[in-house]
Order: C-alpha cells, then sequence, then structure tokens
C-alpha cells in the first residue's frame, strides 16, 4: 500500500513536471501548428540561465526562470517574425519549417557547448535536499516546488488562454483564421505573440528541469518525444488535455517502475498514447 | 631603365632561387612526415564531459612528444572526429581516418559504447588498437590487437564489481540479498552482468533486478522498489544523469540498504561531487584514480596540474581525476611499444604490447591475453566526510577511501551506508 501511494504520488509530481515542459508545445504545436521540435532546446537553454545566475550570485532558480520568461517571449516572437516570412507565408511550413526547428535546436545544442562547455550543470538551493514526510509518504521538495510552479504555470497559461480577448484570439487563430481576420484581429500578430508565449514558458520549465537534475545541452533530445506525446494524448491544443495526459505519464511510469520494472514504462505510457488514439484519435481532449 | 633580357635574366635568377630554397625547405618537411594518430571522440552529446576532458590530455601528450622530438622523429599529429556520442556515426569516422586521411595509426573514442562500433574496421586492416575504457568490448572479438587501457582487469565483467561483493562478504553479520539495478545501455548492463555472477558466487540472494531506460527522469519509484524488496546491498550501474538521480531518491526516500554504489559513472566528476556534496557519504563505488597516499604514481600530479590548467574555462570536469590522466597513459603506452619497436609494424607493436610492461602516469601497465590489464586495478573508494559545496575537499586525500584492492587500501570500511 506504501509503495502504491508513493507511486501515484511521485507520478502526479512527476506530471505536473511534465505538464511544464509541454504546455508550450500545446500552444505553438497544438493550437498554431507549428512543429517545434526545438521547444525542450529552448527548456535546456532555460536551465543554463537557471545555473548561471545560481551559480554566479546564489539567485533562486525559480526566480531565474520567472525573470528570464519575457526576454524567451522576446525571441519566440522574433523566431516566429523569421518563420512566417521565410516558410508560413509561402506555404511551405510543413516541410521546410521542420527543418528550421530541427536547425534551431542544433544551433542551440553547438552554441551552449562552444560558450559553456559539456560539463554537466546544477543548481542548489537550500530547500532542494529536504524532504516533507507526510505519514508513510515522502514528498522530496526537488520534486514539490516544480510541481507547484508548474501547477501555478500551466494554470494561467489556461486562464489566460480562456478568459482573455488575447487568449481567445489565439483560440480562434487555430480554429479558423479567416473568421479572425473578419473579426479585426491580425493572424499574425496573434500567432507571434502565442508562439512568443510558449517560448516564455520554457523559461520556467527550463529551471524546474534543473531542480531535478543535472543538465547538459543535448539533454532536451530525451523529452522531445515524451512532450509530442503528451500534447498528442492530451488532444492537440486543449492545456486541460495536456494537463491530464501529463499527469497520466508521469502515474503510469510511477506505476510501471514500481511493480512491473522501469524499462517497461516507456512501452505502457506510449502503448497507452496508442490505444487512447486508436479509440479516440483527436486525443483526450481534441475535438473530433 | 630595365631592358627586356636582363629581366628576363632576372626572373631566371629568382626562380632558381626559389626552387633552391624549396628544395631547402621540402627537405626537412619530407624527412620529418608527420605521424598521423587518427580517432573519433565525444565531444558533443551525452559522453562529451568525458570526451572533450580526454582531447585535452591527449593534446598534453602530443605536447610532450612533440617537444622531445616526436616518435621516430616525426612530429606528431591527431586526426580526429566528433563522434557526437552515436555509436552509428563511428564505422564512418573510422572508414574516413583509415582510407581517405591515411592516418598511420588509430586509437579509440571514449566509452564501450563508441568502441565497440569500430572494431570491426580497425581488425579489418589488422591494427593495434589502443582503447579508452571499454568495458568487456573484446569479450565479442577476441582481437589479439586490442589493448584497452582502463584497469578493469582479466575478466572485465565480473572484475568491474568483484570489489563491491568482497567487501559485502567481509562484513559482520554478512548481508544476505542484494539488489541490482541498471540503465539500459551496452557498458552498464555488462557491468550488471557482472555484479550478478559475483552476487551468485559470493553466495548472496538478488532480491531486485532490473533495468530502467536512460530517459527516466525521477528514480524515486526505483528506489522505493528496491526498498521494498529489502535488499541488504544495492548496486547500481548509472550514467551521470542517472547517478545524481540515483543518489538523490536514495536520501529522499532514505534507503536502509547497507551498502550502496558499485557502477556509478558520474560520481567520479568534480562538478556532480560538489553538488551531491553529503548526500555522497558511505556510498561505494568504483573509480580508477583517487588523490590517496597510495595512488601517488610518479608524474600523475605533475599531469593532473597541467591538465586542470588546461581546462580552465573550456567546460569539463576542472579536477580531472578520473578519465584524463588514463586518456594521457594510453598514448604513452603506445609511444614506448613504437620506440622500443622502432616502427610501425603492427604485428611487432601488437607482440610487444602483449609482453612488455609500461610506466605510465597511472602506474605500470601490463596487458592480459585478451588486451585488459593482466591485473585489476578496479578501486572501490568510499566517499567520507563529504562538506556541501566545496569543490577544493576533493583535490587531496581523505574524501574518497580506498577499500579495495587491498595493495592500494587507504582506509577501512564505515558499514552499513545509511547511519
Amino acid at each position: 500500500m506504501d509503495l502504491f501511494v508513493n507511486a501515484i504520488v511521485a507520478g502526479i509530481l512527476l506530471g505536473a513536471f511534465y505538464a511544464a515542459v509541454s504546455v508550450g508545445l500545446s500552444i505553438s504545436f497544438g493550437q498554431l501548428d507549428i512543429v517545434n521540435i526545438a521547444h525542450p532546446a529552448f527548456v535546456i537553454v532555460g536551465s543554463y540561465i537557471a545555473w548561471i545566475l545560481n551559480s554566479r550570485y546564489g539567485l533562486d532558480p525559480v526566480l531565474v526562470g520567472v525573470l528570464a520568461a519575457p526576454i524567451f517571449f522576446i525571441v519566440g516572437a522574433l523566431i516566429y517574425r523569421i518563420y512566417y516570412a521565410a516558410f508560413e507565408r509561402t506555404g511551405q511550413e510543413s516541410l521546410s519549417g521542420l527543418a528550421f526547428f530541427f536547425g534551431v535546436m542544433f544551433i542551440i545544442e553547438v552554441v551552449l557547448i562552444l560558450v559553456y562547455g559539456v560539463d554537466y550543470r546544477l543548481v542548489s538551493a537550500g530547500y532542494l535536499s529536504k524532504n516533507v514526510d507526510l505519514g508513510f509518504v515522502g514528498l522530496p521538495l526537488r520534486l514539490v516546488v516544480p510541481f507547484l510552479v508548474a501547477s501555478a504555470m500551466t494554470g494561467a497559461v489556461w486562464l489566460y488562454l480562456s478568459r482573455t480577448f488575447t487568449g481567445r484570439a489565439i483560440l480562434a487563430v487555430a480554429q479558423d483564421r479567416l473568421a479572425l481576420q473578419l473579426m479585426g484581429a491580425d493572424p499574425v500578430r496573434i500567432k507571434q505573440f502565442a508562439f512568443g508565449l510558449a517560448i516564455a514558458t520554457t523559461a520556467i520549465a527550463g529551471a524546474l528541469l534543473i531542480m531535478i537534475g543535472p543538465v547538459e545541452p543535448s539533454l532536451g533530445r530525451v523529452y522531445i518525444g515524451r512532450a509530442f506525446a503528451i500534447v498528442v494524448l492530451g488532444g492537440m491544443g486543449s492545456i486541460p488535455g495536456m494537463v491530464i495526459a501529463a499527469l497520466l505519464i508521469g502515474v503510469l511510469e510511477s506505476l510501471v517502475s514500481s511493480f512491473a520494472g522501469p524499462s517497461w514504462a516507456p512501452a505502457v505510457a506510449f502503448g497507452a498514447l496508442l490505444i487512447t488514439l486508436a479509440v479516440r484519435p483527436s486525443g483526450l481532449f481534441g475535438r473530433a | 631603365m630595365v631592358n627586356r633580357r636582363s629581366f628576363a635574366r632576372a626572373i631566371i635568377a629568382a626562380g632558381a632561387l626559389a626552387f633552391a630554397a624549396g628544395a631547402l625547405v621540402s627537405a626537412p618537411a619530407h624527412a620529418a612526415k608527420p605521424l598521423k594518430i587518427g580517432f573519433s571522440m565525444a565531444l558533443t552529446g551525452g559522453l562529451a564531459g568525458a570526451g572533450k576532458a580526454a582531447l585535452i590530455a591527449m593534446e598534453i601528450w602530443r605536447e610532450d612528444v612533440n617537444k622531445k622530438g616526436g616518435i621516430l622523429g616525426r612530429p606528431v599529429e591527431f586526426v580526429y572526429y566528433d563522434d557526437a556520442t552515436q555509436p552509428a556515426k563511428v564505422p564512418g569516422i573510422y572508414t574516413k581516418l583509415l582510407n581517405v586521411d591515411k592516418v598511420d595509426l588509430v586509437v579509440s573514442s571514449y566509452g564501450t559504447n563508441e568502441i565497440a562500433p569500430a572494431m570491426p574496421i580497425v581488425m579489418r586492416k589488422k591494427l593495434v588498437f589502443p582503447s579508452l575504457f571499454g568495458l568487456a568490448v573484446n569479450d565479442e572479438f577476441n582481437y589479439d590487437r586490442y589493448f584497452q587501457i582502463m584497469p578493469a582487469g582479466p575478466e572485465p565483467k565480473t572484475d568491474w564489481s568483484k570489489g563491491f561483493f568482497e567487501l559485502a562478504a567481509e562484513q559482520n553479520p554478512k548481508p544476505k540479498t542484494v539488489a541490482i539495478v541498471s540503465a539500459d545501455s551496452e557498458f552498464t548492463l555488462n557491468a550488471a552482468a557482472g555484479a550478478r555472477q559475483n552476487a551468485k558466487s559470493g553466495g548472496f540472494i538478488i532480491v531486485y533486478d532490473k533495468t530502467y531506460p536512460m530517459s527516466t527522469t525521477d528514480y524515486s519509484p526505483i528506489v522505493r522498489a528496491i526498498e521494498a524488496a529489502n535488499a541488504d546491498i544495492v548496486f547500481v550501474a548509472s550514467y551521470p544523469p542517472q547517478s545524481v538521480g540515483m543518489v538523490k531518491a536514495a536520501r529522499e526516500v532514505g534507503l536502509k540498504a547497507k551498502m550502496f554504489g558499485g557502477a556509478m559513472v558520474g560520481l567520479q566528476f568534480a562538478a556532480i561531487q560538489k553538488n551531491l556534496g553529503p548526500a555522497l557519504n558511505n556510498i561505494i563505488n568504483y573509480d580508477f584514480w583517487v588523490p590517496e597516499p597510495t595512488l601517488n604514481f610518479p608524474g600523475v600530479k605533475e599531469f593532473l596540474a597541467r591538465y586542470q590548467e588546461a581546462a580552465k574555462g573550456k567546460g569539463v570536469d576542472p579536477l580531472g581525476h578520473y578519465l584524463p590522466p588514463y586518456a594521457y597513459a594510453y598514448l604513452q603506452v603506445l609511444e614506448q611499444a613504437i620506440n622500443a619497436t622502432k616502427g610501425l609494424d603492427q604485428g611487432k607493436l601488437a607482440a610487444h604490447m602483449h609482453k612488455a610492461t609500461f610506466k605510465t602516469v597511472v602506474g605500470d601497465v601490463k596487458f592480459a591475453k585478451n588486451g585488459e590489464w593482466a591485473t585489476s586495478r578496479t578501486l572501490q573508494v568510499q566517499f567520507r566526510d563529504v562538506k556541501p559545496n566545496d569543490m577544493a575537499q576533493f583535490s587531496g586525500p581523505g574524501k574518497r577511501i580506498v577499500l579495495y584492492p587491498k595493495a592500494w587500501k587507504s582506509g577501512d570500511i564505515v558499514y552499513p551506508f545509511n547511519q
């Protein structure tokens, strides 16, 4: 029983972190239809910024992530401008756009290697080595803090998208670009804003990642498949769906690791994805 | 005014001078044709931290050799390519090194996963193949020109963890049950296979034996499952990010095992040691060189001082205790073999390397028939009195006590792990 409850709790903590990594992708890939394969690479950039400011000035990684988010937003908006001018405007976004983001990913990795080398980077904060025990349930703050921050961030993004005019316009641009134009909104500017928002989330997700474990420039590749799978499983563009999918993958991985053996964890998680898509091709919360 | 005839004479004279000068320059250049050593190296990707550190050590060796006038009177040059920690790239790199770059000699990249794919190419050309930290690669190939610098011993799979299990068997009361957990990759699976054999031959009962994918993020479910299995000792075979995850999870869960460690790569790296700090205390893990008085080989401290200077600002392990001395030493072995045989005849080089004992910065090196060290020197070291956030503490003795082998022992075990 102890093992089962702890596995569920660990899975929820892990799932919330997966949601933080995937929420930006849910906007760019799920809503804007931009296959941003470089998304996890931006997460790694976020980790490096957290490491630099934490190791040099002792700043808390979460604070660094929040402070870096506006800069990431601007970078994201600029990248979308380039993407739009080079590919989307000419209708070449499918294959050429994918190659573009592959290129961005490799450039990020190489720049990180050239500037900061290849050693593993970690952050330190007083609370990261602490544990809270609630009866037989152990809660390591190394995972609890990312859970809380990730929940706040995904909640804020969801509220923004569902409650504000710009947020609704982002949802609308994914559904009917022409109708949005008729309403007087500029779809390109809306998409630019949305892509900036998607990249801004990676600053915080990166800070959370380096709190959980060490980071090196190519680590982002580990999360490419998982993040895309979560977005697809949740239903393209659905933030609540993405959160449910992330928690589902986290809990499944944790339960399988605890009871069947960790080598089965990816197979079971991706098996769940395949079964869900077979029964419900649009994902858990996707529009049929 | 210069007339046409005198202009033509001037041209001829200049041409003759240039020819003579060219001959003077090219004659010694021809005599000192560089000796090219080719290799692939993980300079990007997951193993790049070690790969780049190895390259720094190899460049120090090249500088030393060229200062002495090179090998066989020829300056040494390196031709190398980044294999990006992708084994699939390695065969192509060695094919290019041998067929296009026409290198004189090859040595290996770092690590089991990158060495094994080069073997068929090197074997086809019947070349001597000094290799850098491959675990049991030659078990599959049985190549008589393979020479491996990591001191894993003649039976690398089992020798790797022999000390861990012998130490466990010496404790009173003797622990009974063991958990073996490893990452799903070539090296770690080999290490786990050896641990399994050692556990069985030592009379231990294996109560948990699982692998985990390299992409695992949270290790606490694995540690809790091990705890639930009531394992007295826990043998972990992992790569750096996973090693950090396992240590943190073990401390968070409060693992009650009596021994914890084994084959965790990464706990030898200064940045990780600094970050984990006191969480490392009492962990018993493999290592190959630590700054204990029993391992003070001639030249090793001088080499490390130069490495540490060269490593500054390059984003690699700043202390370089783990791999760099061996990356220097495997080229020392090659150099000494070439000088002894006075040529590059691969058959003679291999024959000499099988019978000679080489003096290197990692001590005397003697190879067994299968190209591994004739005698294992896989250390089992125990972290002791580690303080938080202090990298400098690891540069001196007293933090990683050598428990095994007895010939190199520098202190006694602290047992059990969680006290």
